[in-house]
């Protein structure tokens, strides 16, 4: 009976996580037992089952890190933080995907629930404490993702998107298992604890940890979907009903940091010269393919796709410096990238609202929108903006916070690449802008959204302008979490 | 002695039919394949003292994942020919990728490398001691969280199988045995009150005519 | 008996001395099973006759207890005919892993205390898995006869087993939660006791599940529709002939015995007494005593059963078999784990103290 009080004890920090899962199943029966046309309900149930995790995350916030289940779960401030932004950005994402999907009748209980589990992957990839849970972690994100973007089984657009995400997505994990199994066949150690102080303490770097580490740089890169393993990037977020095209842009790149900074920053700190090599080619090679290819596409969301693409290599070059400054730059980075694409793809739901069926995704649809409705073309100004990093807006500081960590460290060379390749992504941003405020409309009908749509995307919005007038706001979050940062300087 | 002989037996096997899964022409011989393959790595884990894995192997790999996938494979009329189209066209492009990264790894990582220090030899135990036993203990104590995630993994794919599979197609046909049980009387017969022959009215205008 | 090896071969050196000794272990088995099976077809034929007020075979020999020879003598002289573009090769290996099957699981099972050939551990792993892997003997016969009735003889094979499987893996995971060990003989150990003590009335509808399961993983009535003679003409054997068609027939007694034996090394007690008290009368008091003769009673028990079975009920409906295995056993074990779980956490008197 002791023992068994005890592991209560030792679970308690994790304990938003077991009541995600717990909710996730009550909500699966739940849903189970309403009429077909009651899904507000579970989206609804949904929703709040998300913010008594986001109170628990918020009430269980770690002085200090603590660890669990032997290990392999850890708490921390940095965790703690991006899980706040993680639940925070779901909670959002979910009022566009049921007004999405009650407008086109697409409604059912499986988004919402899959969402939950999906948001469960993630809190467990940003706290993970061993390469056996992250991997764990990631695979219940992929598969819920993968699931929810075939579900509109009525689209072949959707269908075709899935197959790929999931093949290659499976090839993703697959390296990325491969590498772990290689690391733990040399180290004999599975958690990020144990692998870095038998990398440490080994007198030679075993080759074979070395060929893990690629395989598992590859797999992350994948995720991240940074060049060259993007193929799979353009075509999911095409493909995809725009708000699970939002939840993949958005939600997951957080969690995908908090991987990075696990598996890398913690697990195999003592290689930090090789993989930062790779991190340094994989950023070039995102931030060229990412700003020129987005220049040629005339699909919003394809556009969107290949920016993000670029917005990994910035997030990368922060992480490649591997100071405790650079990974909070970073991570200011990737959370206010995070907001931005929120709001962009709001809007691609918003405008695709049109007639009620189709969706807006081609920049075309974009034309004139200031004679339609100005209030939100000029919000979509602002996050076009942002995202070129053009200041005052929050996507400059960003950019520039990473920038100047680079110099710091003396890559002003790679800094230097990164500015020019902006430069060029500037152009398809301000196409943008252009279509938006100096084209006569294709279409003249009024855009109605429903008002929380309205309200969660102004909020969105204004949040980006309020970050560039104040963005130590945000960066001061970032800054608690790495404490490395604030003892050395 | 004796074990090296079974062990280079198994994996000889093991990697010769892992080689007829991919070359066999015929799908369900490649899964028949794989069964084999299967059962050589189970016998290569017993040699290694771990009974669980190898029955867990057998029973869970060769006695349910095979036979569905046998199942779909026979269901399909997979005609490989346009599969295999391709295959010689790209045959020296990717075998020349192949044999690059081969070199390239073998010239990295020379045969003294691949030694693993830290598992160490294997330990060999007596009879009555059960790796089922401590697999279990480590699950639900030190992997619990893990574990917990694995199962919630796994629901997930369940929830994503059947939300992805069960729905109705227009214009299929097929039969509700339920319905057809549930059938009653009135659902297929009309009782009509038809005026008898007798009925002399009737008669008379049957002669009439 | 090992003395009377160690007598005999006992100048053998050990690493064979050990093969000898295994193989007429297999063979001290395999002999009396197989001439059980082959009465066993016999018995069939005279109850289910009875059953329905006719006689059975009653010509070959006295009361018709040679025909089983009978039957032996005309399959091995019958050709075997393989059909027309089948695929030789698994069409005539698919018999031989039926049976293979069926007779490796033996292996494992203890006839009482001391009479097994191998006391391993994971017994009852083993026995899963070998009992799964019969379903391979079926899908391979469907599918490389060439044959529609009998690829769909298979299919519905290989969809009702993996369905019953699940079940019938959950029923021995609570016979291994409530007996705490996964060798066979431990088991019936832990059964120790009168007929109260048995596994049989703590595991209720386990019991009754494992048997069900049991008798839809042999494929006989009235799950038989993998054979479904009306339906299918006779599903997946349809094209054997011969020898071919008496092995599978064999593997298919070899397993209803097996199921029986198992059900009673689980919840009946093994070869244990049902009234072990009685032990101490006089005369009849050496019956009482546990040993092999008890296993073997019930275990004929069970066979009858599965006999009674056969003649009794007509027929499932496909779909019916499904949501059985699907929707009622599987949630049924389910739930029996955690009431098993909590019978054993607070330690239920006589079971679990």
């Amino acid at each position: 009976m002791n023992a068994v009080h005890s592991l209560w004890l030792s679970s308690l920090p994790a304990l938003a996580e077991f009541f995600l899962l717990a909710a996730g199943c009550t909500i699966l029966v739940i849903d189970a037992f309403l009429d077909k046309g009651r899904e507000a309900i579970t989206c609804r149930l949904s929703q709040l089952a998300l913010v008594v995790t986001l109170a628990l995350v918020v009430a269980l916030f770690p002085d200090a890190r603590i660890t669990a289940f032997d290990g392999s779960f850890v708490s921390d401030v940095m965790g703690g933080l991006l899980k706040i932004f993680i639940l925070l950005i779901v909670i959002v994402g979910l009022f566009y995907l049921q007004a999405y999907l009650d407008e086109r009748g697409q409604a059912r209980g499986e988004y919402f629930v899959l969402v939950l589990f999906g948001s469960l992957g993630m809190l467990v990839m940003v706290s993970a404490g061993s390469f056996l849970t992250l991997y764990l972690g990631l695979e219940l994100l992929s598969l819920s993702l993968y699931a929810l973007v075939a579900l509109n089984r009525e689209s072949p657009l959707a269908c075709e998107a899935a197959m790929k995400y999931f093949v290659l997505g499976a090839l993703a994990s697959g390296i990325l298992l491969y590498g772990i199994s290689m690391i733990y066949g040399s180290t004999g150690r599975i958690d990020f604890a144990g692998v870095s102080s038998a990398i440490g303490d080994a007198s030679s770097l075993s080759l074979i940890t070395l060929l893990g580490l690629v395989f598992v740089v590859v797999g992350i890169a994948f995720k991240f979907g940074a060049v060259p393993f993007h193929m799979w990037v353009p075509d999911v977020y095409e493909g995809a009903p725009a708000p699970i095209t939002m939840l993949i842009a958005t939600a997951p790149k957080i969690a995908a940091f908090g991987m990075l900074i696990r598996a890398l920053g913690e697990g195999l700190e003592f290689l930090f010269i090789d993989w930062m090599q790779m991190l340094t080619f994989l950023a070039i090679a995102s931030l060229a393919i990412g700003n020129v290819v987005a220049i040629a596409q005339t699909n919003m969301k394809r556009m969107l796709a290949y920016s993000a693409i670029a917005h990994v290599g910035f997030i990368f070059i922060g992480l490649l410096t591997g100071t405790p400054g650079g990974k909070a730059a970073s991570m200011f980075y990737v959370i206010s990238y995070a907001l931005m694409a929120l709001g962009a793809f709001g809007m691609v739901i918003w405008l695709g609202r049109k007639d009620g069926v189709g969706e807006a995704d081609r920049i075309d649809d974009l034309k004139g929108i200031i004679e339609r409705n100005p209030w939100f073309a000029l919000m979509m100004l602002f996050l076009m903006l942002s995202m070129a990093g053009v200041p005052p807006f929050v996507g400059f500081w960003a950019k520039l916070a990473v920038l100047s960590e680079a110099v710091d460290v003396g890559m002003t060379w790679l800094a230097v690449t990164a500015v020019i390749f902006s430069v060029i992504g500037l152009f398809y941003y301000l196409r943008v802008v252009g279509l938006m405020f100096f084209h006569a409309p294709e279409r003249s009908a009024p855009i109605v959204a429903p008002n929380t749509v309205r309200l969660v995307l102004s909020i969105n919005a204004l949040a980006i302008v309020a970050f560039g007038f104040y963005p130590d706001l945000l960066m001061d979050i970032c800054v608690r979490a790495f404490p490395g940062l604030m003892a050395g300087q | 002695m004796f074990i090296s002989f079974v062990f280079y037996t198994l994996a000889a096997v093991l990697v010769a039919s892992a080689i007829m899964v991919i070359s066999a022409r015929n799908p369900v011989h490649c899964a028949l394949f794989l069964v084999m393959a299967f059962f050589s790595s189970a016998g290569i884990w017993l040699l290694l003292e771990a009974e669980f894995l190898a029955i867990v192997l057998v029973l869970v790999y060769v006695g349910a994942v095979m036979v569905l996938f046998l199942f779909v494979v026979m269901m399909l009329d997979i005609n490989l020919a346009p599969l295999r189209e391709g295959f010689a066209r790209y045959l020296p492009i990717g075998a020349l990728v192949a044999a690059v990264v081969v070199i390239e790894i073998v010239l990295v990582i020379g045969a003294s490398d691949i030694d693993l220090p830290a598992v160490g030899d294997i330990v060999y135990r007596d009879a009555d001691y059960s790796n089922t036993k401590e697999l279990g203990t480590l699950l639900y104590t030190v992997h619990l969280y893990a574990f917990e995630l694995a199962a919630a993994i796994l629901l997930v794919a369940i929830v994503a199988a059947i939300a992805l599979t069960m729905r109705r197609r227009s214009g299929t046909k097929s039969q509700d045995p339920s319905r057809q049980v549930a059938v009653k009387r009135e659902d297929r017969i009309r009782i009509v009150s038809m005026p008898s022959s007798s009925d002399p009215e009737h008669e008379s205008s049957e002669r009439r005519r | 008996m090992s003395d009377l090896l160690i007598n005999l071969f006992g100048w053998l050196p050990a690493n064979l001395f050990l093969l000898v000794e295994t193989l007429l272990k297999i063979a001290l088995l395999l002999v009396p099973l197989l001439i059980t099976v082959a009465w066993y077809t016999y018995a069939e034929r005279k109850v289910i006759g009875y059953m329905q007020v006719r006689i059975g075979p009653n010509r070959v020999g006295p009361k018709g207890w040679l025909q089983p020879i009978a039957d032996a003598v005309k399959l091995m002289f019958k050709e075997l005919i393989v059909p027309a573009r089948a695929n030789r090769f698994l069409f005539l290996i698919a018999p031989v892993i039926s049976l293979t099957c069926a007779l490796a699981a033996w292996a494992v099972v203890p006839f009482s205390d001391f009479l097994v050939i191998s006391d391993i551990n994971a017994g009852l792993l083993y026995i899963l898995a070998m009992t799964s892997l019969g379903v391979y003997g079926v899908i391979i016969a469907g599918w490389a006869s060439n044959s529609k009735y009998a690829l769909l003889g298979a299919m519905r094979c290989a969809a009702q087993i993996v369905a019953y499987e699940i079940a019938m893996g959950f029923a021995l995971v609570v016979v291994l939660m409530a007996a705490g060990s996964l060798n066979l003989r431990e088991i019936v150990a832990a059964q120790e006791g009168g007929i109260v003590n048995w596994f049989w009335l703590p595991l209720l509808p386990m019991f009754l599940v494992y048997m069900i399961s049991g008798i839809a993983e042999t494929n006989r009535a009235p799950f038989d529709v993998a054979e479904g003679e009306s339906e299918i003409v006779a599903g997946f054997h349809v094209e054997y002939s011969g020898m071919a068609f008496s092995v599978f027939f064999l593997a298919e007694y070899a397993n209803m015995i097996l199921i029986s034996a198992l059900t009673v090394l689980m919840f009946l007690g093994g070869w244990l007494s049902p009234f072990p008290l009685a032990a101490g009368l006089p005369l009849i008091g050496g019956l009482f005593e546990p040993g092999v003769h008890w296993f073997i009673f019930k275990t004929v028990f069970f066979m009858f059963l599965f006999l009674w079975l056969r003649a009794t009920f007509p027929r499932y409906r496909y779909d019916q078999i499904m949501r059985l295995g699907w929707k009622v056993f599987i949630p049924l074990t389910v739930v029996w784990i955690a009431v098993t779980g909590i019978a054993i956490m607070i330690g239920l008197p006589p079971w679990f103290d």
